[in-house]
């Protein structure tokens, strides 16, 4: 494999109730990798990605930044859990950036504001130095002239860009993106695809969950498919979607009629 | 200004409407002095009480069960009891309990004036339902935009206050207004453990001047006063705080 390992998970498990969602996961994201996630809705991409960061705590495996261990295990009357501190998690999330498929921006604070505000509370930069920094992650999703605005007088696509802005102004190790384009309209779309594609000619490390296949094979390094929470099939993508092996994955790829290379 | 008060000595004169807050240095001068009182009490009591119910939301949010069922509590009994109940319990009851401690000139006295324990108690009872009507503005704050914050590495806290709080204030302003208001009419209560504000000074004066009609009047009058300042105060915060796609 290529690069030191910024995320790896080992056998990774993630159940909701009675849901056994991702059954065992073994990752490994190397420095500078591109990866597409694919799968059918429910087949739990959006709970790995989520596992990544934390926002959804493992049932069971364990995921590894920098190949050290998150989270301490600790045994208590024989049995053995792996213990989730919020600060060791706020501070892999400082490191670890995430895009939304609903924006999520902060309604109260303009694009500029939404964009510092990381920088400002969790970083302790201080305002001037944060302002400036601000500016320029807008101005690389093209939207220094709307720095002022607030978010519900942007479109989704700009709002979309300023979601990426903000995470971009924590200088992240790893992106993970979840369907960043599904909830735009399709004229949209390409405004968002534009500045993911530039940000992995940068040679940034991202994750991404997606649809747009041709965007897939055109910017991932690596695809895998998920297929009831276990990653069926994974590879370079003109091998894993020109060739695919398994025949889910064919089913899955014959669905996407549009679909061109 | 001697002109002004003059006017109404001979307005009571003429006519037998007795204003002796106005024409009467001495009334004038207890009155004045009542209409601070109460604002000092709506003021500390205001701030207090929106301290409590920030805290309060807060708390009820914990992810310890006793935390929380202690903060149900304290808004069942704060909410679900008459508050002229709360200040006699406060005054009567706890102020008895707690010892004397000996002045300056060696005479035992209250650990708490009547003002403070007015201060306490309407606080209180005021902050219980501020939690209440945070809690409702915490619960319509998107999970989506708290996660947002988390995904930056914001500690719960630090999401709290930047994030959570900020949206849930606006969206629960207007019942936050109509607890502030409310507040400010409850402060009248204070009368009941002798508090010189204003409710109470006009009860003196009128034993002294039996002019209860003119001092009743000019009471609501006052009310509508001060009600309408915080009114307009809570306006200009909603106009300060407005922001294009929250509704307000
Ligand atoms: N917090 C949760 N509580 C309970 N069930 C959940 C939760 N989050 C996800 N699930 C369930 O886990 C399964 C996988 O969800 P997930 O969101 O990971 O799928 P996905 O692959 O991202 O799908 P989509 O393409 O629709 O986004 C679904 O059945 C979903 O209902
Ligand atoms: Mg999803």
């Amino acid at each position: 494999m290529t690069g030191a390992a910024i995320l790896r998970t080992e056998g990774l498990h993630k159940r909701f109730g009675d849901l056994h969602v991702l059954r065992g996961i073994d990752l490994r994201v190397a420095e500078g990798e591109r990866i597409a996630i694919l799968g059918s809705s429910g087949s739990g991409k959006s709970t790995l990605l989520r596992c990544l960061n934390f926002m959804e705590l493992p049932s069971a495996g364990r995921v590894f930044f920098h190949d050290r261990p998150v989270g301490t295990e600790e045994t208590r009357g024989g049995a053995t859990a792996v213990r989730y501190r919020e600060r060791d998690l706020a501070a892999l999330r400082r490191r670890v950036g995430m895009v939304f498929q609903s924006f999520n921006l902060f309604p109260h604070m303009t694009a500029l504001e939404n964009v510092m505000e990381g920088p400002l509370t969790v970083l302790r930069r201080g305002r001037g130095e944060a302002a400036a920094a601000a500016r320029r992650q807008l101005a690389r999703v093209g939207l220094e002239d709307r720095a002022d605005e607030y978010p519900a007088r942007l479109s989704g696509g700009q709002q979309q860009r300023v979601a990426i802005a903000r995470a971009l102004a924590m200088e992240p190790e790893v992106m993970l993106f979840d369907e960043p384009t599904s909830s735009l309209d399709p004229e949209l779309v390409g405004e968002v695809l534009g500045v993911i594609k530039a940000l992995a000619e940068e040679g940034r490390t991202m994750l991404l969950v997606t649809h747009e296949l041709g965007f897939a094979y055109h910017v991932a390094s690596r695809v895998l498919f998920l297929h009831e929470g276990r990653i069926l099939e994974e590879g370079p993508p003109e091998r894993l979607m020109k060739a695919p092996r398994e025949e889910r994955l064919r089913t899955f790829l014959a669905r996407f009629s549009e679909f061109s290379f | 200004m001697a002109a002004f008060f003059d006017w109404f000595r001979w307005l009571y004169e003429a006519t037998g409407i007795n204003l002796t807050i106005l024409y009467d240095a001495f009334d004038r001068q207890r009155m004045v002095a009542g209409f601070w009182t109460t604002v000092w009490l709506c003021l500390v009591c205001i701030a207090l009480s929106v301290v409590i119910g920030v805290v309060g939301a807060w708390l009820q949010g914990s992810s310890l069960k006793w935390t929380r069922r202690a903060v149900q509590g304290f808004i069942a009994l704060f909410r679900d009891t008459p508050p002229l109940v709360q200040i006699y319990f406060f005054y009567f009851g706890l102020g008895a309990l707690l010892p004397r401690v000996p002045n300056a000139y060696g005479i035992p006295e209250p650990v708490l004036t009547n003002v403070q324990w007015a201060i306490i108690s309407l606080s209180l009872f005021a902050g219980a339902f501020n939690i209440e009507i945070f809690r409702s503005g915490i619960e319509a704050v998107p999970r989506a935009t708290v996660e947002a914050a988390e995904a930056l590495g914001y500690s719960r806290l630090r999401a709290y206050v930047h994030v959570v709080l900020p949206l849930a204030f606006r969206i629960c302003l207007p019942a936050l207004n109509n607890n502030l208001v409310n507040l400010v009419k409850t402060t009248t209560l204070a009368y009941a453990i002798a508090v010189p504000e204003m409710l109470y000074v006009a009860k003196q004066i009128w034993s002294d001047a039996t002019n209860v009609p003119e001092m009743m009047v000019f009471l609501l009058l006052a009310y509508v006063f001060l009600v309408g300042c915080v009114v307009w105060v809570m306006g200009r915060i909603e106009r300060r705080l407005k922001v294009p796609g929250i509704g307000l």
